[in-house]
């Protein structure tokens, strides 16, 4: 690892300042993945501040409106949360299976929406890859079981984050601070696919803004919504593919749901298709079959990947049949 | 620039100062400057555990956490486990169990196992497992892992205060 200062600011609206605007400096939370990232060289920043000085940005709180959590509580502390495993069950599942429990002892949730890909050829430090600056994505022509299936080009990174499709699918919102002060934007329009001009980045942050607080909507009457994730080592893994599913039912008619696809896009992936197949239906056996297949009906499988259209089709059908049983 | 830091901490009940540069991980603190050479580097990137202590009541790997962090907290690591008067009920039922081959998983496991059982005293099996599933062994030693846990639990009349 390089050699950085680091810097404990007492108020977060120190923060945009101290981080300047030239990527050279970066905030930490619970730095599981900065700190990987530091000891293999991918990211050498000249600066780190610690987010962890700075009071009360942990708090969960309940309110008329909703439910508001800070952008450093740790998934454990969202895990364990009553509220959140009672009115937003897709967001405490999946808290509860990102890494392994030493990590979410200490991972936030602002940093598992910020966490960077896990692409080995973004990982590897002697690969100059399309992520880093380099020419291409090898991800293309080499070895890519574990990449995009959906939006990919000109990189074919999958988002690996849990949390954030699972929020997606609960409507939340992101608050963000930058040297500007604060907005407030659906967190679902915070996520970016990656384009000729910007392929580095998988969110709108600039390098002096920071996430400080999710807010979730209260919940509505008759709605359950779940996390189910695919994994190779069903332990402590990333996802092969996962699934954040909203559903407001009556019976086994759906009202109104959102379903929220990780592991096959660079960013979380709403299946519209899927969603339009099941919205106002009586879920069957058979619609959950016909939504599977509308939702992969665009994939875009690479040489090593197609599994992962079988995997997706077959857990759609899972989470349309699970939502009125 | 980056200079060494003066960090004040607790470590298994004791007031410990220390200086490290920034980039140190607690991990390489704890081996390196303090001679707590108990908690092991096996992959350093959060994967297996090895490393597990204890910071403010919760497991945490230490290859993950920056030295400077332990400012002000309160550390446990496996050198704090047994007392004089004996080993921890988990150390002694490790090795009733033979809960071990080549060993370099083991601090990190029962410092893990430690908390699970302060929080949960009578865990079921899938819990242990659960709970266990960010510490690897390579000898693939799981099962008479989880056994010696389980044999550890208030079932068995084991104290778990050590």
């Amino acid at each position: 690892m390089e050699k950085f200062s680091y810097i404990n600011p007492a108020r977060l609206e120190q923060v945009p300042g101290l981080l300047k605007d030239d990527w050279q400096s970066k905030v930490i939370a619970g730095g599981t993945d900065l700190l990987g990232e530091m000891k293999d060289y991918i990211e050498s920043p000249k600066r780190l501040i610690n987010l962890k000085s700075i009071p009360g940005l942990d708090q969960i709180s309940a309110d008329d409106g909703g439910l508001t959590i800070g952008a450093m509580a740790t998934l454990t502390d969202i895990t364990e949360h009553s509220e959140i495993q009672k009115n937003y069950t897709a967001l405490a599942e999946a808290a509860g299976v990102v890494a392994s429990p030493q990590i979410r002892n200490v991972g936030t949730l602002g940093g598992n929406l910020c966490q960077r890909p896990r692409c080995w050829y973004y990982r590897d430090p002697d690969t100059d890859c399309l992520k880093k600056g380099g020419n291409m994505c090898y991800a293309l022509s080499g070895l890519n079981k574990y990449n995009a299936i959906f939006g990919g080009g000109p990189n074919y990174i999958v988002h690996p984050s849990d949390t954030a499709p699972a929020l997606v699918a609960l409507g939340a919102e992101v608050t963000i601070l930058g040297a500007g002060g604060q907005r407030t934007i659906p967190l679902e329009n915070f996520f970016i696919l990656p384009t000729v001009a910007n392929p580095y980045r998988e969110n709108i942050l600039e390098p002096n803004e920071i996430i400080t607080q999710i807010h979730l909507p209260k919940p509505i009457a008759n709605t359950t919504s779940f996390y189910i994730k695919l994994r190779e080592r069903s332990s402590f893994d990333f996802a092969l593919v996962s699934i954040a599913g909203v559903f407001q039912t009556q019976g086994k008619k759906c009202q109104d749901l959102s379903l929220i696809l990780g592991g096959v896009a660079p960013a979380p992936w709403r299946s519209n298709e899927a969603e339009q197949v099941l919205r106002g239906q009586v879920i069957s056996d058979d619609l959950g079959e016909r939504a599977g297949k509308a939702a992969v009906k665009n994939a875009d499988p690479m040489s090593d990947n197609a599994y992962k259209v079988t995997l997706t089709q077959n857990l759609v059908k899972r989470a349309a049949v699970m939502a009125v049983s | 620039m980056s200079r060494k830091v003066h960090v004040q901490t607790q470590i298994n009940g004791e007031n410990v100062e220390f200086l490290c540069e920034p980039r140190q991980s607690m991990l390489e603190v704890l081996r390196n400057e303090l001679d707590l050479t108990g908690a092991k580097e096996g992959c350093n990137n959060g994967n297996c555990g090895a490393c597990t202590i204890i910071v403010e009541g919760r497991p945490v790997n230490s290859c993950c956490m920056l030295g400077v962090e332990a400012e002000g907290k309160e550390i446990q690591t496996i050198e704090g486990v047994a007392t004089p008067e004996g080993l921890h009920p988990l150390q002694q039922k490790f090795l009733e169990h033979a809960a071990l081959q080549c060993g370099i998983c083991t601090p990190g496991f029962i410092m893990n196992a430690k908390v699970l059982l302060e929080t949960n005293p009578n865990p079921t099996e899938e819990e242990v497992r659960f709970w266990l599933a960010g510490n690897l062994c390579r000898c693939t030693g799981y099962d008479k892992i989880i056994r010696a846990v389980l044999d550890t639990t208030e079932t068995t009349g084991v104290s778990t205060n050590g």
